[in-house]
């Protein structure tokens, strides 16, 4: 394939079978390797559709300031995007984060402002709403709540699936800003209303957890349950073991929170297997292992992996 | 029924420090009360008049009790329920 500029080539991801995983040959799991878009994730997709979306709305000049709050990876899409389009990016970032992200947002020419390791993601994004507050001039495109987020999986990962995939009966991501999910859930069940729609939301350790009050939550104000079928909590232990499995079994070298959406998948896979039902399962892999190889998820045992992944931010 | 109830953080003062404590029931609405009835106060912390609280998650055996038949959904003997507080997820 040919294109003008790298940003041209956001999507149109391969999708691989698992001949290995797959529990049968009716029961069949297929792999969306986002993880094949120009900076290695799925968020390329949201950040080029959240920049152009704000060009077309006319909120973006050259030189404007660009402000996010991320655990990474949409971090590291927006900086690609923003350093060829002629804009700044700060990006408020959870201090507990692979070092990896951190490298990268600075190639890319990203600034990083640290949110404190407690609270996780949620920390972050009051963080940046607060920092958005005091400079009315910066643009927060603000992913867990921008419907330019879900629009670009509405428009691009939903219509790619059902086409390599027009048996598709499962579809399972990852659920973070919920972008995916509700973007890819919404199409897809509009075309195939028996699609089940699976999230696969990631247990972190008590750390992320342990100072929430339990009326403080943050629930992205783009998720909507409806379209889920629904969702399952994947902590580190089935993560890890599902991602080496991943690469062991199937060649497939994905980062964690990969590995806890395969978990989820696979559990839908039984499901099938045991209802003597035929089922073609499509998966998100959101991202490749590269930028976590610092974790210690590939070394040593799974829990010596397990226990390396307390207090981050995994997936 | 007797199943295990994974305490958080936040609500281990009820507890005494437990991470995990054991509850009775054949739904979760009966687990809650169950606990409700051993570490009092825990129950409104969880639960209100239109049910679950909005940023309380509750699983059973990992998977989200909305899209099962949330405190109505019947547990078994062995079966883990997980409190968690709603965070922003992964891979953003």
């Amino acid at each position: 394939m040919r294109y003008n500029s790298l940003i041209d080539s956001v999507g149109h991801t391969p999708l691989v079978g698992l001949p290995v995983l797959s529990p049968t040959p009716e029961v069949r799991l297929w792999a969306k390797m986002e993880d094949h878009n120009p900076t290695g994730s799925v968020k390329d997709r949201a950040a080029l559709a959240m920049i152009t979306q704000a060009e077309k709305d006319g909120l973006l000049q050259p030189g404007s300031v660009l402000l996010e709050p991320t655990s990474g990876n949409t971090g590291i899409s927006l900086a690609m995007v923003a350093k060829q389009r002629g804009y700044r990016l700060i990006c408020v970032m959870p201090e507990n984060t692979s070092a990896e992200r951190r490298q990268l947002l600075s190639m890319y020419g990203a600034e990083v402002i640290s949110s404190p390791a407690a609270g996780g993601s949620n920390e972050a994004v009051r963080v940046a709403k607060g920092l958005a507050q005091e400079h009315p001039d910066w643009v927060m495109l603000y992913q867990y709540g921008n419907p330019a987020n879900a629009q670009a999986h509405y428009e691009t990962p939903g219509p790619e699936l059902l086409a390599d995939l027009p048996s598709i009966t499962h579809f399972v991501a990852g659920l973070g800003t919920t972008g995916t999910l509700m973007g890819t859930g919404r199409y897809l069940r509009e075309h195939k209303p028996e699609v089940q729609i699976i999230a696969a939301e990631p247990r972190y350790g008590e750390l992320v957890y342990g100072l929430r009050n339990l009326d403080e939550g943050f629930v992205p104000e783009l998720y909507d349950p409806t379209v889920l079928t629904t969702r399952f909590s994947v902590g580190a232990h089935d993560a890890v073991r599902r991602t080496r499995e991943l690469l062991e079994q199937e060649g497939i070298f994905a980062g964690p929170s990969t590995g806890g959406i395969l978990h989820a998948a696979l559990a839908m896979a039984r499901k099938a297997v045991q209802r003597g039902e035929q089922a073609d399962i499509a998966f998100i892999v959101c991202d490749g292992g590269w930028k976590y190889l610092s974790t210690g998820l590939y070394e040593g045992t799974l829990e010596e992996a397990e226990a390396a992944l307390e207090g981050q931010l995994w997936a | 029924m007797s199943v295990d109830v994974r305490i958080p953080t936040i609500l281990r003062p009820f507890t005494s420090g437990e991470k995990v404590v054991t509850a009775q029931g054949a739904t979760l609405d009966a687990v809650i009360k169950d606990l409700d009835a051993n570490y009092p106060g825990i129950g409104e912390r969880l639960v209100d008049d239109s049910g679950l609280r909005r940023f309380v998650n509750v699983y059973v055996n990992d998977e989200d009790v909305r899209f099962l038949e949330s405190l109505a959904t019947p547990v078994q003997d062995g079966d883990t329920v997980t409190i968690l507080p709603a965070v922003a997820g992964g891979c953003h």
